[in-house]
């Protein structure tokens, strides 16, 4: 059988390499991705840990966690659609207005 | 015959999204990281979460990375120059040192969580199990959701129009 | 016994202060100032604190002599575990005394101020500090203890600084203010670090509150060394007020003030406030022969110093000035032997002489416009005849020629002097004589001089000036007469028993004198003229106490120390004429042959160069060197920048969280979290 500790291993590692995403592409788009494999790596938490406590409240998490992603995926996009009007990119590097 | 099961699926997980954070073009980000919403997908089959198995590929896979491939495309976003040209590799080098200094910390912990999954009745995960759930205990949650789901509509209407 | 309304006495100077003061600010842009209210106003001051001083001595003569004493707790003052004090006023036979005179010659003074500064537009502020000085003044005589006498102490300092001062538009005058004050406050370091020293010592008795009378009660407290200690401190306060070596150099600059000023602040009142701190604080000097000896040596050299000096000066005031000074040192020397009766009897004589010398010069310099080089004045005894005769009969009384005041006071010093033993340096008694005899020679020499450089001969100057000249207004000419008739009459008060007196001063001053234990410590005032601190004597009876066999044995030597002193006294009067009467080339020609001395006493020995270059030019070097350019400049202005600097360095080093990068804010959240699981997990 499959451990519990053998889905958290693969859900860190996803975590993991979608934090090495974010922390290190300059594309906004992929930086953006990077950033939903991290969300779907907590799903694969809370799911493996639903089912291995019997517990169906992990699923509406996921649900809830899901959607809001999904929310978050439109309006980031279109962000971005309306930086690339801007600055004829989506390299982050050059989207330091805000530190000023 | 699980274990098998297991082990591919996650390692096509994790290698799709290895490839998704190194590859030059977006695109072939954004598709490598499809592949790994299908076999997360697939692994929350194999974890009796019906309910979730579809809603992950018809949410993620099938609206989510949509978008993202539309914007791709609308925006003809195209490789980038270098390889690594748009990761600087000092910032590559720290994070994978955290990282690996985390993995070790946390993969410790993980060592001593054993588990095994109890039996659960054929209903658990299912439409029916999960609705009920949703619908009386966290009914608010999902209020408050929908709520979210007005507003970024509106939000997104707003941000994308063109500036007159 | 209590008397609660020993208050009013310095409280009505003060009021007149405030009003002048007021009437001042008012009419600071009017042309002229109301000089009839001001001048009336001012004198009822100090005429009120006369009526009120005269009650105070009435009412002590009807209380017997052991616990002679008016007493007033007004409030506590302060009042802060080890230190209770109280603001509190006595009145005994000493600060009776001086309460007369102070308060007397003071209203005189103002009287005669009316007169003299007539024409100036600072009527008005002139008065305002002049009460403001009885106040201070009063305060210090009236203090029942060491904390509220300095009070009187440093107001007396501050308005001398004033009034020195006055005329502040030239930078001169203002300058010796200046020095006044700042000399003035190296003694009054002195005389608190002896309060410390006191408190210090007294806090381990028990009850501390630095009144006279806690002091008394606890001198047991004190060692020889802490006693020698504290009055060598005080005594460096009292030779800063009362102008003694080495701090009497502001006196003669102190001469830029108005002359009234200089009638009461530098010779009847301030100055003497050295000595009345010394004779307070009799019963510590005590305790210590050695401070006792240093105090009466340093009396006596100062008093042939400035006695010298004032050979050769040619400015009016300031042959006066270093004839106070000399004065003033006779005056140590008797409270330096324990002779306190005889240093306050001179006190008392001198306010009276000297006031009187130094408003005669003052009327003198009225009637010449302000000229005030005696080489250029002479024969004024016709044009001012009245200031003549009462300057003759002051510098008389100065010269100690009798029935004349200065003579007995200053013999009574002279006998004491030589006859008292000294345990310290039992050689120095016939030194301190003969130092004082010299000085006395010189006084007598220097002031016959003046007259005759002044009011003999014909005049010097020029013909305009001397047709001008003119006696002086009645204002003046009244606090003249009084003030020559005092000189000559209250030296009545101290007729020695050798010459058939009884010497009323010195039995009225005795029980302020008496310590708190056995008498035995302290010698009788005088060899049999009473017994030591007895109790139910009155003051009827002292002159018919029994004289002791030793007396008649006594009674020898002393007349003719006394006939010595009339001596030195009448030679240096006939030097004075021989040389600037009869022959006043002789005069020039001994200036002449010894160049090397004319100069060394005309310039006062140097002794302002020699400070000026030891310790005021080093002093000033040190504070822009070091203090300016490297304490305020480097350290203080530099560690202000530092904080500055501090900011800006910071904020560079913290700049790169706020670049705008989102990529650098994540790296820093996850650097957090990092953290934060590390610790947990």
């Amino acid at each position: 059988m499959v451990g519990l500790h053998e889905y958290l291993v693969v859900s860190g590692l996803l975590f993991l390499i979608g934090a090495v995403g974010v922390l290190t592409r300059t594309n906004g788009l992929i930086l953006f991705m990077s950033l939903e494999l991290m969300l779907n790596a907590v799903n694969l938490t809370f799911v493996a840990l639903a089912r291995y406590t019997g517990s169906l409240d992990g699923h509406v998490f996921v649900f809830l966690v899901t959607a809001v992603a999904a929310a978050e995926a439109a309006v980031g996009l279109a962000i971005f659609v309306s930086l690339f009007r801007l600055h004829r990119s989506v390299n982050v590097d050059q989207m330091n207005a805000m530190g000023e | 015959m699980e274990r098998v099961l297991f082990y591919a699926l996650s390692g096509i997980s994790v290698l799709a999204a290895l490839w998704m954070i190194t590859r030059r073009s977006p695109l072939s980000s954004a598709l490598s990281l499809v592949v790994t919403f299908l076999g997360l997908a697939a692994l929350y089959a194999m974890l009796d979460a019906q309910l979730l198995f579809v809603v992950q590929i018809w949410v993620y896979a099938g609206a989510v990375m949509v978008l993202v491939l539309f914007v791709i495309m609308l925006l003809n976003l195209r490789e980038e120059e270098s390889r690594m040209a748009a990761a600087s590799w000092g910032r590559f080098a720290l994070c994978g040192i955290l990282a690996l200094g985390l993995a070790w910390k946390a993969f410790g912990v993980l060592a001593g969580v054993r588990g095994i999954a109890p039996p659960v009745s054929s209903e658990f995960g299912g439409v029916a199990s999960v609705a009920e759930i949703l619908f009386t205990r966290y009914l608010v949650q999902f209020q408050l959701v929908g709520l979210l789901l007005l507003a970024v509509v509106v939000g997104v209407v707003v941000l994308a129009k063109r500036a007159r | 016994m209590e008397a609660t309304w020993l208050w009013l006495i310095p409280i009505a100077p003060l009021v007149t202060s405030v009003l002048c003061g007021a009437i001042a600010l008012a009419t600071r842009n009017a042309e002229a100032p109301p000089r009839r209210l001001v001048g009336w106003l001012a004198c009822l001051g100090p005429g009120l604190s006369f009526a009120l001083s005269l009650l105070a001595w009435t009412e002590l003569r009807g209380l017997m002599p052991v616990g002679r004493m008016l007493s007033q707790t007004a409030y506590r003052w302060i009042d802060s575990g080890v230190l209770q004090l109280d603001v509190g006023f006595v009145v005994d036979p000493l600060s009776s005394l001086m309460l007369l005179f102070v308060t007397g010659v003071g209203t005189l003074i103002h009287i005669y101020s009316t007169g003299y500064m007539h024409a100036e537009r600072g009527f008005a502020r002139y008065f305002a500090y002049l009460n403001l000085f009885m106040f201070s003044m009063l305060i210090l005589v009236l203090a029942d203890s060491l904390p509220l006498l300095f009070v009187g102490w440093e107001g007396v300092g501050l308005c001398s600084y004033l009034l020195i001062g006055y005329w502040f538009e030239d930078p001169a005058k203002a300058a010796a203010g200046k020095k006044a004050f700042v000399v003035n406050r190296i003694g009054d370091f002195g005389v608190l670090i002896a309060m410390f020293l006191v408190l210090w010592t007294l806090q381990g008795v028990g009850s501390a509150s630095l009144s006279f009378a806690d002091l008394r009660r606890h001198t047991e407290a004190f060692t020889p060394a802490l006693a020698t200690a504290v009055c060598l401190l005080l005594f460096l306060g009292a030779t800063g007020k009362s102008a003694q070596i080495p701090l009497y150099v502001w006196l003669p600059d102190a001469m830029a003030g108005p002359t009234p000023v200089s009638a009461l602040i530098h010779a009847a009142t301030m100055v003497t406030a050295g000595v009345y701190l010394v004779a307070r604080m009799h019963f510590l000097f005590a305790l210590s022969p050695v401070a006792s000896t240093i105090v009466a040596v340093v009396g006596a050299a100062t008093a042939l110093l400035a006695a010298t000096i004032a050979v050769a000066q040619n400015d009016f005031k300031k042959v006066l000035a270093y004839s106070t000074v000399s004065q003033l040192g006779y005056m140590f020397v008797g409270v330096g032997v324990g002779a306190y009766g005889a240093g306050i009897f001179h006190v008392f004589t001198h306010a009276f002489f000297k006031a009187c010398l130094f408003l005669g010069s003052g009327a003198v310099i009225h009637a010449l416009h302000d000229e005030q080089d005696i080489r250029r004045m002479g024969g004024l005894r016709h044009k001012m005849p009245l200031t003549f005769w009462t300057f003759v009969i002051a510098t008389l009384a100065l010269a100690g020629i009798p029935p004349l005041a200065g003579f007995f006071s200053k013999d009574h010093i002279l006998w004491e002097a030589l006859s008292k033993p000294n345990v310290v340096a039992p050689w120095l008694p016939p030194v301190l004589w003969v130092v004082l005899v010299a000085a006395a020679l010189c006084t007598a020499f220097y002031m016959w001089r003046l007259v005759a450089l002044v009011f003999l001969g014909s005049f010097r100057g020029d013909a305009h000036t001397y047709e001008h000249a003119h006696e002086a207004p009645p204002s003046m000419a009244m606090p003249l007469v009084l003030l020559a008739t005092g000189s000559v009459l209250v030296g009545l008060l101290g007729v020695p028993h050798l010459l058939g007196g009884s010497n009323r001063l010195e039995s009225w001053l005795h029980p302020s004198f008496t310590l708190a234990q056995d008498t035995h410590l302290e010698s009788p005032p005088h060899e049999g003229e009473e017994s030591g601190g007895s109790a139910a004597e009155t003051e009827a009876s002292v002159g018919h106490e029994p004289v002791s066999a030793h007396a008649t044995s006594a009674a020898l030597p002393e007349s003719a120390a006394m006939a010595v002193a009339l001596a030195a006294g009448l030679l240096g009067l006939g030097l004075g004429h021989q040389l600037y009467v009869r022959r006043p080339q002789a005069a020039s020609a001994l200036a002449m042959r010894l160049p090397a001395v004319r100069r060394l006493l005309a310039g006062k020995y140097f002794i302002d160069e020699l400070y000026a270059a030891a310790i005021v030019r080093p002093l000033r070097l040190f504070s822009d060197r070091v203090l300016w350019r490297i304490v305020d400049m480097r350290l203080i202005d530099g560690s202000v920048r530092l904080l500055g600097w501090l900011t800006w360095a910071l904020s560079v080093a913290f700049r790169f969280a706020q670049s705008g990068y989102v990529q650098t804010y994540v790296l820093v959240v996850v650097l957090g979290v990092f953290a934060l699981l590390w610790r947990v997990l």
